[in-house]
């Protein structure tokens, strides 16, 4: 299915190293030509052209990820400007399901994969530290659909959770001692009771449905 | 010592009931005019043998002539007046009742207290032993021991605890994993009841004599019967073993989803085995009746809960009556689908999960409490009366046993259980994302408890029609003793041998609730994005619409707009708050105080120095220290379902007494520092935190000159809190936090942030009655935010309950 030339020569290469099979890689091949209108890359703008998007509160978010050079593994820093259909599979390999031959380490290097994805959505300022501001800013984003809501109460979840991050993870501080932000090792402590690689995950085996974007 | 004399008390109560139990009739005739269904339980009662009964005898008839003396005029020698009377057969039939529930929690009582016994025989087996006995009691004395009626069981025994487990059912869990639940339930029961049955009639055509005139459709009948997972024994097992979330939600899941193949089986089976032949037609009305039933059931609790839930909306003048609601709603919708013969649990379990997260929002913390209390009481002392009475009719039953029949049964359910698993499992991981391993499969296999449900459901049978109800009990009975004697005891250990994951026990946190948001986010966008309409697309659809349309209709007030992250922030304060009452806070700082406090936190970002000025800094210190051992503290996180640890009670009296103690102060400072308002207010939420945590009742901004809605804190009655009649209201009012006595000194100074005047006259206005929240009950502690219009999160899933 699908004439070769749609689909990248390198396809086999992109599939040892991302992960996805054949199907996988075509049919978000297909999704990727509808949203680039058939251009090569893709770029911010394309995304606003999904409307069921619109609805979603960190969308602004979710779309910088997609450029975030950290997440291309391109850079340490700075957003791209346009994707091509390689940094596409780049990111979606961020949300594949775990599968069960995986050993130990296999499953450990991926639930950081993923945890460093999160990591890096909340850094919006790519210090590698989750300040207290930026926390701010994700909650903020993620009531965003409030536009009345008192931010003395965002405020004060946000220095609530931050308390609770910091008390985790500092060991004995004096009151004087700063404690920064949430580093990636202290992200990983907060999430460590959680599975997030059975959460995180989207289920690309059965995509029927392809939404068209307009 | 005491506990020596309490373990004597059960046995003593034993003896005491034995020759007290059976029927002791008197008056025939009064009691026969009572409700025919509870004179059958206690089965055709012997004479009367115990003495007290035959001085009662006596005493009776005296009365009766008495009577008769006065009415008629008759001259007859006049007896002197009894001064002290007995009238058992008055009371009969409450007081047998009473006094079996009241050996049922005393045996509970009991186990606990031997504990040694418990932590190695799961309680159901226990309290079966116990039914044994007390049976094998009833029947030396020579009485014949009750039987569990159908009736009894169905109507009033199996509701509480479905209800509680529905109440409860950890919605995200259960929704994840739903279709697997299904498969299971339906194909799997379905596989075990054919089975089991088609074998079963091989076994009787070759069984010889005894056997040979059961016919294929008895056979099914009985398949069908024995094949239903128990969610009674599965509960009072997977309790005990505390198993990861996902298998315990998997099979109870099933459990409780099979009513309505076992109800149409059972029906159908029923029905069929009266009829000459069975037709195809027959076959797809059967078929077609399984929908019926079951979305049926749904239907009917769903429109039951929407009711309760729409009921609740209006009962902020009478908090004290919500719980009833709840009961009373589910109860009539578990009848009302058996009026039609739907199934009752499935109706039970949807009104339960429907009516729970509007209902929450609009009730008190106190109701809240109370439902589930009331819940887990009447859940827990059904359970251990079905167990006894299972017991009891064993002893009581007559039973046919034939040693093919029942053993040929408990061996094909064993194979049946783990082909079903085996194959459906096999089939259900090529659709999931996280497998079922093995070892999994080995857990739900094993954990397919049958129990009580099957026992009456054959007792249910019609005896002309099915003359070897007997040998069908029997089997039954052997079956659910294996299962929960010999399963439910070994799978403890199996369950460590085999290094199952148990459940873990996670606080729930702020940290996770924002991040889980975030991730529901993030992947709905994801999916979007893809263009894959999922599982999460779908949720993130109907989360928008529930939050649109169906929370306005349902939550009184400004509650329908609260996002979902500020509600659960809020009641987790107020668990907090409630933990350092409970700790016997009030004026103490814990000692464990970590190190970390805002300052290390973010030291640029504290707004308005100049307001900060104005506190000392050792009152902010001190303050710090609250928060910072507040959000510390170890929280409880509300298990979804756990009968034997429920939240501590805050200890309302010295609670009390605090707050009226602080009322007073507070009340002696405001007069003086009147005059002193600063002209700056302290902006921190954090230390608007800390003023709100020292001033729970007085609490009360000025409503916005926009109107916009605030959160309240006051107790339930609108009058002045300057009023001494606090103790009343305070028992009614819930949660806030304790004072700190810190804040007496400051008064005024800090004031949480309002947002119109900081005038002090608020703090102590009565006003109430213009604020459209004025009448309601502290559900969540104020941040001084009003809430506002829709936003995401999920109203179904209730998180940190």
């Amino acid at each position: 299915m699908g004439s070769a030339q749609s689909v990248p020569p390198e396809m086999r290469a992109l599939a040892e190293r991302t992960g996805f099979t054949s199907e996988q890689i075509e049919q978000l091949h297909r999704r990727f030509k509808q949203l680039n209108h058939n251009r090569k890359t893709i770029r911010k703008e394309d995304f606003d052209t999904i409307p069921d998007l619109e609805f979603n509160p960190i969308r602004a978010r979710i779309v910088h990820a997609f450029f975030d050079k950290r997440n291309l593994r391109k850079a340490p820093a700075g957003l791209a400007e346009e994707i091509n259909f390689e940094d596409f599979l780049t990111i979606m390999s961020y949300f594949r399901p775990i599968e069960m031959d995986m050993d130990e380490e296999r499953l450990e290097s991926f639930r950081k994969e993923k945890l460093k994805f999160l990591f890096h959505m909340y850094d919006a300022d790519y210090d590698g530290i989750i300040t207290l501001q930026e926390y701010k800013n994700v909650l903020d984003e993620l009531m965003s659909g409030n536009p009345h809501l008192e931010k003395e109460s965002l405020r004060a979840i946000a220095e609530g959770a931050m308390l609770e991050a910091a008390s985790a993870c500092m060991a004995r501080t004096g009151p004087d001692e700063v404690y920064e932000g949430i580093t990636f090792e202290d992200f990983l402590k907060v999430w460590k009771g959680i599975d997030i690689e059975t959460k995180m995950h989207v289920r690309f085996l059965t995509m029927e449905a392809i939404a068209h974007c307009y | 010592m005491g506990a020596a004399a309490l373990r004597a008390l059960p046995w003593a109560l034993l003896l005491l009931l034995g020759p007290l139990l059976p029927g002791q009739r008197l008056q025939a005739d009064a009691t026969r005019v009572s409700e025919p269904t509870w004179e059958q339980p206690w089965g055709e009662p012997g004479g009367i043998t115990a003495a007290p009964l035959a001085t009662a005898q006596e005493v009776h008839p005296l009365n009766k002539q008495h009577h008769n003396h006065s009415a008629e005029g008759h001259p007859k020698p006049r007896k002197a007046f009894p001064v002290l009377g007995i009238d058992y057969s008055h009371v009969r039939i409450p007081f047998e009742i009473s006094l079996w529930i009241l050996l049922a929690c005393l045996m509970k009582m009991g186990f606990h207290v031997m504990s040694s016994v418990s932590k190695v025989v799961p309680e159901s087996c226990l309290l079966i032993v116990v039914g044994l006995l007390v049976g094998g009691l009833i029947k030396a004395v020579g009485e014949k021991p009750p039987i569990l009626k159908s009736d009894i069981f169905f109507l009033f025994l199996l509701p509480p605890i479905i209800l509680d487990a529905g109440y409860f059912l950890p919605l995200r869990q259960f929704t994840e994993n739903l279709g697997t639940i299904l498969i299971f339930a339906v194909v799997g029961t379905l596989w075990n009841a054919f089975f089991l049955g088609g074998l079963m009639y091989a076994v009787c055509q070759i069984g010889g004599s005894g056997l040979n005139h059961i016919g294929l459709l008895a056979n099914l009948l009985f398949g069908s019967i024995i094949s239903a997972v128990d969610p009674v024994a599965v509960l009072a097992v997977f309790e005990e073993i505390h198993i990861n979330e996902l298998l315990h939600i998997l099979v109870f899941g099933e459990s409780l989803l099979n009513d309505a193949v076992t109800v149409v089986l059972y029906h159908l089976f029923e029905e069929f085995a009266n009829f000459e032949q069975v037709t195809i037609i027959d076959m797809v009305l059967g078929f077609l009746s399984f929908f019926v039933v079951s979305l049926g059931g749904v239907f009917v609790g769903v429109i039951y809960g929407l009711i309760a839930a729409f009921t609740s909306r209006f009962t902020s003048n009478i908090r004290v009556i919500e719980p009833l609601f709840v009961f009373l709603y589910s109860y009539m919708a578990y009848l009302s689908a058996e009026i039609f013969h739907l199934s009752g649990i499935m109706a039970l379990i949807a009104s339960g999960v429907v009516m729970r997260p509007y209902v929450e929002a609009n009730i008190s913390h106190k109701s809240h409490t109370t439902i589930k209390y009331f819940l887990k009481m009447w859940s827990s002392v059904s359970e251990t009366l079905i167990f006894i009475f299972l017991g009891v009719s064993t002893v009581a039953g007559q039973h046919y046993w034939n040693w093919t029949f029942v053993i040929s049964t408990l061996l094909f359910c064993l194979i049946a259980r783990v082909l079903g698993v085996l194959v459906l499992t096999w089939f259900i991981n090529k659709f999931r994302i996280v497998k079922l391993t093995p070892k999994d499969q080995f857990i739900i296999a094993y954990g397919g408890l049958r129990g009580a449900i099957a026992f009456s459901l054959c007792y249910l049978l019609d005896y002309e029609h099915f003359n070897m109800r007997d040998m069908f009990l029997t089997a039954i009975i052997t079956v659910i003793f294996f299962t929960v004697f010999v399963q439910g005891m070994t799978i403890r250990p199996l369950v460590d041998l085999l290094a199952v994951k148990k459940k873990q026990e996670t606080k729930r946190s702020i940290n996770e609730e924002i991040h889980t948001q975030f991730l529901d986010h993030l992947l709905t966008g994801i999916e979007d994005i893809c263009g894959h309409y999922g599982h999460h697309h779908w949720k993130d659809k109907l989360n928008r619409f529930n939050k649109k349309y169906v929370k306005k209709c349902l939550i009184a007030g400004e509650r329908s707009k609260e996002p979902q992250l500020i509600a659960f922030y809020h009641k987790m304060e107020m668990k907090q708050a409630i933990e350092l009452v409970e700790s016997g806070g009030l004026g103490k700082i814990p000692s464990t105080i970590s190190a970390v406090s805002i300052q290390n936190i973010s030291p640029k970002t504290l707004p308005d120095s100049n307001a900060l000025s104005a506190l000392s800094k050792d009152k902010e210190d001190e303050i710090r220290k609250i928060l910072r051992s507040n959000l510390q503290k170890t929280r409880q996180r509300l298990r979804s379902y756990n009968r034997h640890t429920l939240v501590a009670d805050p200890y309302e009296d010295v609670w009390n007494q605090m707050l009226m103690k602080r009322q007073k102060m507070q009340q002696a400072e405001l007069q003086n520092a009147y005059l002193t308002v600063p002209a700056n207010r302290i902006d921190s939420p954090t230390m608007s935190r800390a003023r709100i945590g020292s001033d729970p009742l007085a609490y009360e901004p000025k409503p916005d000159s926009e109107n916009l809605p605030i959160i309240t804190i006051d107790p339930a009655s609108p009058q002045s809190p300057e009023s001494m009649d606090l103790s009343n209201e305070v028992p009614k009012g819930c949660g806030g936090l304790p004072p700190s006595p810190e804040e007496d000194e400051e008064g005024l100074v800090m004031r949480p942030k309002e947002p119109s005047s900081p005038g002090t006259d608020d703090v102590f206005t009565p006003g109430t009655s213009d604020s459209p929240s004025s009448q309601r009950m502290l559900r969540c502690l104020s941040d001084p935010g009003p809430r506002q219009e829709p936003e995401e999160g999920e109203p179904f899933i209730p998180k940190g309950q």
